[in-house]
């Protein structure tokens, strides 16, 4: 096995490599880099789907392996190794399956950049990447991977590394992130503290006791916090970050700078989802820091809900699909607050899916637009692109959560879970994630009205010039379709509520009778996925999606006067939320500013004033003064240093006389 | 061979340069080539230090001793242990890097350039080889002389002013080291200048004291620790790149070695009594000078103040192990084990990335004789290979996984937490203030549209300044996937330091 796991993970680094060292030699080419990458991703993915189906059939089994020491000191043993268990495998797939349509869209997306090969390395690292860090069996290389999937993310923001708005977007994603990282790192610290380990197997178990000694730790003073509780908000710190939740949100939207395959990869479908599946992962923490739950089930049902609304005011395609995608990060992280571990890993599969379909739909639609994606110069691309078209329905469906669409069985299932939780902040959390609702349902179908209906606003050339996008684009939206389509109905019942995510690791992952999907589970038990369908409408969320899309419908194809009546009328919301809840504002002007103000002062005034000024060249000066005053005993007059000798003498000889 | 291994490795260089010296005048190309040849036998010469290496024990190898002012009690006394010899091999390596980076670039007397390198070279593994003080202190004095002339001939147009600061804070700092020296040397029970005869010296808490303060004026100017890091800056942006990697690379590591091998031994009870001083004096390092980092609009000087703020890494991982001890008030040599280590690898580690950084300075500096932020601007574009190696070996400064420029941070703050939750968070800011400073240079140099029509000119990296960067990019990525090798050979060495350290606080006790 060790074998397999290997060349899953190492094939497409073999791939990036050769791409990125060689891709300009003659050998290689724009052709050979696209060969090379696509083949090991191909491979890798491949080899994760034997994977998964093979623990699906119970052919194999979940296994922590070590590959090799990468420290020793004292009595810390740090190894690199990989735990593949069936949340690991799921992951994969979904990794190396995203990561290989988009690799194929980008052949026709990136086709005449100059960094064709650079890219393609970009992406095959990226996936060599993100799979060291689901693969990983300990915190060492979960924090290896979790960086390397940042620095991958820099390098793909600021691709297009001319223009000064990406630039400043991938810088500001790496500081964002590290913010996160350094909450996540002092976790990873107090593990290793507590638990004198980073393999997740030794901290599952010791954990245990730590839980059961009470063990407190007094960060501020006179204050006792359960030391489980501060270590799940300190890794939470990280995959607030990571997942971009409130207040660490701002970098996603900026990262649409980058070229679309990769918001597509990266900034929907698998990095930024890192922060769900850590806190997955770690389920054995958190089920024993019920404090940690509640501050992620707020700040996961804030985002879900606040960033919805701001994807409502959104007027460039891409950033919508990026609000979109920080309020699903919401619902996933609401799951996690909830214990509902494999509800959040579900949404996060369901939404890789159809966040990278919609995502490269939008590229289709930005390609055939000559790289224009501002909405209000679209409209009516619906004859000219029918597969975009279609495959966009899908996508917006599933994510609206209309049955049978995949996105309807996790959104239902996070709102069911929330509803039965026994979490104290969970009414508030369902009243937020059931407004969330009809948002999204709201903003997707704006957006889709806007842009595949109605009048055709764009300029002549363009109109003249507009065609479906060639086969390398439309086939993996054709792939990335089907499975958004039907791939909740097929799975939502071993996933959920099957004995599939079982093992060592996964214990939190159980249903149990005490489990908020509890009563869910009943339900599909007795009258099947069917029955699940049939019940949801006696339940608001389908109603409000429904609404959702007919408020669109009347406000952007019917009646588009109201809208700007509306917007009239309501203008102090809509400047809220223009200004983004003024949350740049604040890290741009507050802090970024402010951290150089402070930088600026510490300089000029102590490094410049006090340190060189007083200290060095006031004792030069002080030297200076004092023998200034000693030379004026230097005369250079023979008579008085003969003067001055003779005294001494007779000092000194008195001296020995007294003695 | 081994009898004589380490003054060949301190001699080579030394006769080398003097022969250079004297003989180079007529040729320079020649010159040239017998200076790489001597620094590239004297690597490999040194590595055999690695290969013959016993890390088993912490005892002292490879030693050789001869009397040499005998009724002083002064010796020749070389060896090297697990915490020495890693920094041996890396000043060998340096030193071939700088002879390559000042190749045709250095016009100015290229001979003697060469030859004050070598000899430095041959001091500073003196330095680190010494076993008797008086001789240590013999090579750390004589060291500095290449190095004032290195930037005073061959510097900026400042230099007079940086090289007088760097002489005097150095040298205010190593005459109160020597009258410590002597004062140690004139207690009864000794008679000799062993280091090692030092360490069994029962000094009162107060000697200790006012001898560990004597120690710091010379080891804290070397790191340097705020507040007497001010030379750096200067010192820096005055000297040619070779002096700066040098500088930057090996001289900043002598004062880190310093207080590994005499302070912390010699005067543990002071370093455990003042070690809330150098921890504070550590951190405002990371914060302070991260933050001054930031605001510099010279990229030599921002390296500069970066290499402070991760040497505050080195002196936090030493003096944080009095706060990690055992209930019975020894320390918990198994735990705080990880802070020295975490350290050592912090010291070798950035000998190569600021070794890199103030390459990559060097290499744009040839092209358009500016060190200003503001005078460039998308450079990628016109020199992508160098980007490339720009944007890596700034990752790797801030810390980045997979990278040798986090596991010592990584280790250090590890440690840090065992002592103190707020120890480590102000050590973890790190995190963010390196990796600001780092990419906004960045930002500003290498990426953007070229807006300078001088930067439109510059033409990317030639053979030799591949090989250079290559040769730094190798052991960067290399100890940051697989550190454990030079950790090993470290283990016994830092933990009988330890060992010692704990005991003499029990039997003070």
């Amino acid at each position: 096995m060790k074998g397999l796991y290997l060349t899953i993970a190492l094939s497409p680094l073999l791939g990036a490599i050769i791409a990125g060292f060689f891709g300009k030699t003659q050998i290689i080419g724009r052709k050979g880099s696209h060969i090379v990458t696509i083949a090991g991703v191909a491979l890798s993915c491949v080899l994760s789907l034997y994977v998964l189906y093979g623990f699906m059939m119970g052919n194999i089994e979940s296994q922590s392996m070590d590959l090799y020491t990468w420290l020793l000191s004292g009595q810390y043993e740090f190894k690199i190794g990989f735990l593949v268990d069936p949340l690991t495998a799921v992951m994969m797939s979904v990794v190396t399956f995203v990561s290989l349509m988009v690799h194929v869209y980008t052949i026709g997306y990136m086709h005449d950049d100059p960094g064709y090969q650079r890219f393609f390395s970009y992406i095959a690292l990226f996936t060599f990447s993100m799979l060291m860090l689901v693969m990983s069996n300990n915190f060492l290389q979960l924090f290896f991977g979790w960086e390397a999937v940042g620095l991958v993310s820099y390098l793909l923001i600021g691709f297009w590394f001319t223009r000064e708005t990406a630039v400043f977007a991938n810088m500001k994603a790496f500081l964002i992130n590290r913010v996160g990282d350094f909450g996540f790192l002092l976790g990873i610290a107090a593990i290793l503290y507590y638990c004198g380990s980073l393999d997740y197997g030794v901290v599952f178990s010791k954990i245990v006791d730590v839980y059961n000694a009470q063990t407190t730790i007094e960060i501020i003073p006179g204050m006792e916090w359960y030391v489980v509780n501060t270590i799940g908000i300190l890794l939470f710190i990280g995959a607030m970050g990571k997942s971009a939740q409130i207040p660490l949100h701002v970098w996603l939207p900026d990262s649409m700078e980058g070229p679309t395959p990769i918001s597509a990869l990266i900034h929907a479908a698998t990095m930024v989802t890192a922060g769900i599946f850590m806190v997955s992962r770690m389920s054995p923490i958190y089920e024993l820091a019920p404090a940690a739950l509640g501050f992620i089930l707020i700040v996961g049902a804030l985002t879900a809900f606040l960033m919805g609304l701001i994807g409502i005011v959104q007027t460039d395609i891409k950033r919508v699909v990026a609000y979109s995608t920080l309020s699903q990060l919401g619902y996933m992280t609401v799951a996690l607050g909830v214990s509902a571990y494999n509800v959040a890993i579900f949404h996060l599969m369901t939404h890789a899916f159809f966040k990278a379909l919609l995502f490269l739909a939008a590229g289709s639609v930005i390609i055939a637009m000559h790289h224009e994606q501002d909405m209000r110069k679209m409209g009516g691309l619906k004859k000219y692109m029918p597969i975009t078209y279609i495959t966009s329905l899908v996508g917006s469906l599933a994510l609206i959560g209309i049955p049978p669409f995949s996105g309807f069985f996790s959104k239902d299932s996070i709102i069911d879970a929330v509803h039965h939780s026994s979490s104290s902040f969970a009414g508030v959390a369902y009243i937020l994630v059931v407004a969330g609702v009809f948002i999204t349902a709201f903003y997707s179908f704006r957006m889709f009205f806007l842009v595949f209906h109605g009048e055709e606003r764009m300029d002549e050339h363009t109109k003249s010039h507009l065609h479906e996008t060639p086969k390398v684009v439309t086939l993996p939206l054709i792939l990335l379709a089907i499975p958004s389509a039907v791939i909740g109905i097929l799975v939502i019942e071993p996933m959920l509520f099957g004995d599939y995510f079982t093992g060592p690791y996964l214990k939190a992952l159980l249903v149990d009778a005490t489990s908020p999907i509890h009563a869910l589970g009943e339900l599909i038990h007795e009258h099947g996925v069917m029955g699940m369908i049939v019940t949801s409408f006696s339940h608001p969320p389908v109603w409000l999606a429904i609404s959702g899309v007919v408020a669109a419908w009347y406000l952007y194809l019917k009646n588009p006067a109201l809208t700007g009546k509306l917007r009239e009328k309501f203008s102090a919301a809509h400047f809220v939320l223009e200004k983004k809840f003024w949350f740049d504002e604040l890290y741009i002007d507050g802090f970024a500013k402010g951290g150089r103000k402070i930088g600026a002062i510490l300089w000029k005034v102590g490094d410049i004033k006090l340190i060189d000024g007083l200290m060095v060249n006031g004792s030069a000066k002080a030297v200076g003064w004092f023998s200034l005053i000693v030379r004026h005993i230097q005369t250079g007059y023979l008579f008085h240093y003969a003067f001055s000798m003779i005294i001494g003498l007779v000092l000194l000889i008195t001296l020995f006389v007294i003695l | 061979m081994s009898d004589w291994l380490l003054s060949l490795v301190i001699w080579l260089p030394i006769v080398g340069g003097v022969y250079v010296m004297l003989t180079g005048h007529k040729d320079s190309g020649r010159a040239r080539q017998i200076g790489l040849a001597v620094a590239c036998v004297t690597f490999v010469v040194s590595l055999s230090l690695y290969t013959g290496f016993d890390s088993t024990t912490a005892s002292m190898q490879f030693v050789e001793k001869a009397s040499w002012v005998s009724s002083f009690g002064i010796y020749y006394h070389l060896g090297v242990d697990g915490i020495s010899m890693p920094l041996i091999i890396l000043t060998t390596f340096t030193m071939i890097l700088v002879l390559l980076a000042g190749w045709d670039v250095i016009k100015k007397k290229p001979e003697q350039y060469i030859a004050a390198f070598l000899i430095m070279e041959g001091l500073m593994v003196g330095v680190f080889a010494a076993m008797d003080a008086f001789l240590f202190y013999v090579f750390w004095e004589g060291m500095l002389i290449p190095m004032f002339l290195i930037i005073g001939i061959w510097g900026g147009p400042n230099r007079v002013y940086a090289t007088i600061k760097f002489f005097l804070y150095t040298f205010l700092g190593s005459v109160l080291m020597l009258v410590a020296l002597i004062y140690m040397r004139l207690q009864p029970d000794i008679n000799s200048f062993e280091i090692a005869a030092f360490y069994n010296l029962n000094l009162s808490l107060t000697e200790q004291i006012f001898i560990f303060l004597a120690f710091l004026m010379a080891f804290a100017v070397k790191v340097p620790m705020w507040p007497v890091h001010t030379w750096l800056p200067d010192a820096h942006v005055e000297a040619p790149t070779g002096g700066s990697v040098i500088l930057a690379a090996i001289m900043l590591k002598i004062g880190g070695y310093g207080f590994l091998r005499f302070s912390l031994p010699i005067s543990p009870l002071a370093s455990q009594e003042l070690d809330w001083l150098l921890i504070g004096m550590s951190l405002i390092a990371v914060v302070y000078v991260g933050l001054v980092a930031l605001v510099q609009k010279d990229m030599k000087k921002l390296i500069a103040y970066s290499s402070i703020a991760h040497m505050g890494f080195v002196t936090l991982g030493f003096f944080i192990i009095f706060s990690i001890m055992t209930p019975d008030g020894s320390i918990n040599i198994k735990e705080a084990a990880l802070g020295v280590e975490g350290a050592m690898v912090q010291m070798i580690s950035h000998g190569f990335i600021s070794a890199a950084l103030f390459l990559a300075v060097g290499v744009m500096y040839d092209r358009i004789h500016s060190r200003e932020i503001a005078d460039y601007g998308g450079v990628a574009n016109v020199m992508p290979v160098f980007a490339a190696f720009a944007v890596f070996f700034a990752m790797a400064n801030s810390g980045l996984p997979g990278t040798s420029g986090f596991v010592g941070e990584f280790m250090v703050i590890l440690a840090s937490f065992n002592a103190n939750f707020w120890i480590a968070f102000l050590a973890a800011t790190t995190l963010i203030l390196g990796a600001a400073y780092s990419l906004w240079m960045i930002k500003r140099v290498i990426l953007g549209k070229v807006v300078h029509d001088h930067v439109e000119k510059m033409e990317d990296l030639n053979r030799r300044e591949l090989i250079l960067m290559v040769a730094l990019a190798i052991p960067v990525l290399v100890f940051g996937i697989y550190p454990d090798p030079i950790v090993e050979v470290m283990h016994v060495s830092v933990e009988n330091l330890l060992q010692h350290i704990s005991t003499q606080l029990t039997v003070a006790r």
